[in-house]
């Protein structure tokens, strides 16, 4: 028997602050990436037979960096999430799945660095 | 563990396989393979910026067979990631959960990613003059 009230029991935990979080950015990313990814395939279509100077003009474009950008953002953020979803459901251990999140999570930082890195180099100086 | 006799999650080895658990777990696993493709992603993108001879190299990788085969299963990994997708956005309005709607909705999902993988790569094709 406890003597907290209802509330007092609910404040700080997942349920009263942020428990819906991951599942919202996972929405709000996928609908930010339905019309980047149509962007992006429609894009390496029409580079399909480009060359290289042709890849560094459409690269070197603001809207095309730009959208390159959003891509890269809102696609390693769906990523991140999703593998920890994946993670979070099968690896029950405590130190290995502590080990997988942090690898995740470092993973595609790194990597959504990377991209966005080698986006703004040729955008901004190649 | 307190309550032993709780149920449980279907025992994977007896349930039987049909499109709605296969779709689900399929979205799972082309998202983990998109994921994997994100390191081709960053590599291309280096490579354009690392400069001309490290593009031909990547350029020369991905029009390999090899590399055309991983990039078909791209493709579709992410043509059904995308149709799957936007069937589980519709589901988060609340709606299409009927029985009838949900295996319609998967087979369309099945076939729109297969026309999608094909549009893209007859497309790829003709901009390279080879159709």
């Amino acid at each position: 028997m406890s003597l907290r009230t209802p509330l007092g029991r609910a404040r700080g935990l997942g349920s009263a602050k942020n428990g819906t979080q991951h599942w919202w950015h996972q929405r709000l990313t996928a609908l930010a990436l339905l019309p980047l990814a149509v962007w992006f395939v429609v894009s390496l279509i029409t580079l399909a037979d480009a060359t290289y100077e042709d890849v560094i003009d459409w690269l070197s474009s603001p809207i095309v960096a730009g959208l390159m950008l959003l891509l890269i953002f809102a696609m390693f953020m769906h990523l991140k999430i999703g593998l920890q979803e994946v993670i979070e459901d099968y690896v029950h251990s405590g130190w290995r799945k502590v080990a997988s999140l942090v690898f995740v999570t470092f993973g595609t930082i790194t990597l959504g660095l990377a991209c966005a890195l080698a986006v703004l180099w040729v955008w901004l100086v190649g | 563990m307190a309550q032993p006799d709780r149920p449980l999650s279907p025992h994977l080895q007896v349930y039987r396989w049909q499109i709605t658990n296969t779709l689900s777990i399929l979205h799972r696993l082309t998202g983990v393979a998109l994921g994997a493709g994100t390191l081709l992603m960053a590599y291309w993108l280096i490579a354009i910026a690392a400069g001309p001879e490290a593009f031909a190299t990547a350029q020369g990788f991905v029009g390999s067979i090899v590399g055309r085969i991983i990039l078909l299963g791209f493709t579709f990994a992410l043509a059904f990631h995308f149709s799957n997708g936007i069937r589980h956005l519709f589901w988060d309005s609340g709606r299409g959960f009927e029985l009838s709607a949900v295996h319609t909705s998967g087979w369309i999902v099945v076939i729109a990613s297969a026309i999608l993988t094909l549009a893209i790569w007859i497309l790829g094709y003709a901009v390279r003059g080879a159709l």
